[in-house]
């Protein structure tokens, strides 16, 4: 598997932009590390997504249930508990997996639009539950200044961790991704009739990556926790869920980095224009129109056709 | 629990529920003709009660807001009369996931321009002095806007089920919603059908967010809450059926209102409960769905 990882054509630039993202913090001003890691937890969400949307064809709309999951956990953990920091850092992820395994099995009964409403539904029961319980969760006020053990304290430890945590979760996802059962999800998602027919459980297919997804979604939702030390209820509305699904869409979502790609876009949109004008929503509803209208498969998925019909067109010419 | 504050509770939920009808009625239609899960209803709901606003504002005394409620809609249909016309009617061939992305960038954008022309605070709308007071029926009290609004919900589908069933236009509509490719066959503006079934649709979202305007403040973010509720009535009464909009909104607006009476921190959460336990048992929703 780790020879295949290395053998990739992408390998040698991959390690070069690591490497380079390492050195960053050390020429960039605090802003800026703090976008890029903001990025880093934000593409981990987009591309656990992805994993189950891209790669799986299942309506997923509302994912941003675990990743806020997850992050409530680790903030309660840590504000009202005395257990060892550590556990927080585990719970959340495994909780977030959890609560996936159980909104999943009621799911993957249903198929597409209905898939999706259901897991609307089931989310937002999550969302009004945190809503309401003022008392546990804090509201709408949310929970602010969460206490960090002091290794994490700065900012640039932080970015560190973040982007350490980033690295093994891509690997993990990409080798997951060209496993046998990465292939099985891709074949159901092309087409799950045939795969019924020739043996495969697709439901129980479906519902592992279902659980995978919210897994690495919720080590996304520990990461922004790590990053912003607060946690707020938008974080389990079904609005930042389809702006999840915004990211992929900009990014592509047939190709294994669009997602990156997207939450990038996205971020450094949100950040930059955020500065300029209060009304960036719009400004990203017109991106997304346009998107729809001209760029279906994304941006990197425009350059990947692209790059093909090249490859294509250069070996006719040789002939 | 006395009887007449579950009958007084009962009929408020009633009264939400017919409001809630009257914008899933039309989002129902828009999915029924045009396939199209229109995430931009919410916005034309805040709309309409933003609108309602200005013109009650505007003409103001007790006629205000009668005028408010024919002047709402009209606004609203404008807007998605000029919406489809420009993007919609390209679209219609793409899946739904794309339609549904799409319609959420409308939404995006309608709520910044929303944000422009009305700006972020809080707007009230007074009732009519006709519709001031209460009265009391079956043994709780109601308030008479309540009461008008529990009577308006039964017209809109009455006249929602004539426009359907019993004129030319509605009956092109459904069968173009059946076989769009036939009914073009037969030398019908296809697209002009599907143009008017959209604004008829949106139109009624326009004429939910007039008439929840006397009753909450309206504000920024009424979309958002308000869409989710409306896809889950819609899908639990079967995508795109009328009288499953009509069933779906009375068990999410009774529910809430009865959840109030046994556990009034979470009363929202008997909704989604119910809504979840209906999927679990009929996943294609309670009535037949179009789709």
């Amino acid at each position: 598997m780790f020879k295949e990882i290395i053998r990739s054509k992408w390998f040698g630039f991959s390690l070069g932009l690591v490497f380079l993202l390492l050195i960053l913090p050390f020429f960039f001003p605090r802003f800026y590390v703090y976008i890029l890691a903001l990025i880093y937890v934000t593409s981990l969400l987009a591309m656990s997504l992805n994993m189950v949307v891209g790669h799986g064809g299942l309506f997923q709309f509302h994912h941003g249930v675990f990743y806020g999951v997850a992050a409530y956990t680790i903030a309660l953990m840590l504000k009202k508990t005395s257990l060892p920091l550590w556990t927080g850092f585990i719970a959340g992820p495994i909780l977030a997996a959890i609560i996936g395994l159980v909104i999943g099995w009621f799911c993957v009964r249903l198929s597409r639009l209905y898939f999706g409403m259901l897991q609307i539904s089931l989310g937002s029961l999550i969302w009004v539950i945190a809503f309401r319980w003022y008392s546990f969760t804090g509201g709408d006020d949310g929970i602010p200044g969460i206490p960090m053990p002091p290794i994490l304290s700065s900012l640039k430890n932080s970015y560190y961790f973040i982007l350490i945590i980033f690295v093994i979760c891509l690997i993990f996802m990409y080798m997951i991704l060209k496993s046998p059962f990465g292939s099985t999800l891709q074949a159901i998602r092309d087409n799950p009739q045939r795969c019924e027919a020739i043996g495969i459980n697709v439901r129980r297919y479906q519902l592992i990556a279902i659980v995978m997804a919210t897994f690495f979604a919720g080590i996304a939702g520990v990461l922004f926790v790590v990053l912003e030390r607060s946690v707020f209820t938008e974080l389990l509305f079904w609005t930042l869920s389809l702006e999840i699904f915004i990211m992929i869409l900009l990014g592509g979502w047939f190709t294994f980095a669009g997602p990156i790609l997207g939450a990038a876009m996205i971020v450094a949109l949100r950040t930059f224009v955020g500065i300029f004008t209060e009304y960036w929503t719009l400004i990203l509803g017109v991106v997304l129109i346009l998107l729809i209208l001209f760029l279906p498969e994304g941006v990197m998925g425009y350059f990947q056709e692209k790059f093909k019909l090249r490859i294509r067109e250069a070996g006719k010419g040789d002939n | 629990m006395d009887f007449s504050a579950f009958s007084s509770q009962f009929l408020v939920g009633l009264s939400r529920a017919m409001i809630l009808f009257v914008v899933c009625a039309g989002l129902s239609f828009v999915l029924g003709v045009l396939r199209v899960p229109n995430i931009a209803h919410g916005s034309l709901y805040m709309i309409g009660a933003f609108a309602a606003f200005t013109i009650a504002k505007i003409v103001g005394g007790s006629v205000g807001f009668w005028i408010a409620l024919i002047g709402a809609p009209l606004f609203v249909a404008l807007i998605s009369l000029i919406a489809e016309r420009a993007v919609f009617c390209h679209l219609y061939q793409r899946e739904h996931l794309m339609l549904l992305l799409f319609t959420f960038a409308i939404s995006l954008i309608l709520g910044d321009l929303v944000k422009i022309v009305w700006g972020a605070e809080y707007r009230t709308v007074a009732t009519p002095p006709l519709l001031r007071g209460s009265v009391s029926l079956l043994g709780g009290s109601l308030p008479r806007y309540n009461l008008f609004l529990i009577v308006i919900g039964p017209l809109v589908a009455i006249a929602l089920w004539v426009f359907t069933n019993k004129t030319k236009i509605g009956k092109i509509s459904r069968a173009a919603a059946v076989d769009r490719e036939m009914v073009g066959v037969l030398g019908i503006n296809v697209s002009w059908v599907f143009a008017m079934a959209f604004v008829i649709g949106c139109s009624l979202a326009g004429l939910g967010g007039a008439l929840i305007a006397p009753t909450v403040n309206i504000t920024l973010g009424m979309d958002h809450s308000l869409i989710i509720e409306a896809f889950l009535i819609v899908t639990i009464g079967g995508l795109g059926n009328m009288w499953g909009a009509l069933a779906g909104s009375l068990i999410f607006g009774v529910t809430q209102s009865l959840g109030i009476l046994i556990w009034p921190q979470f009363a929202i959460v008997f909704p989604y409960v119910a809504v979840v336990i209906i999927l679990l048992l009929r996943p294609k929703g309670l009535l037949k769905s179009v789709w």
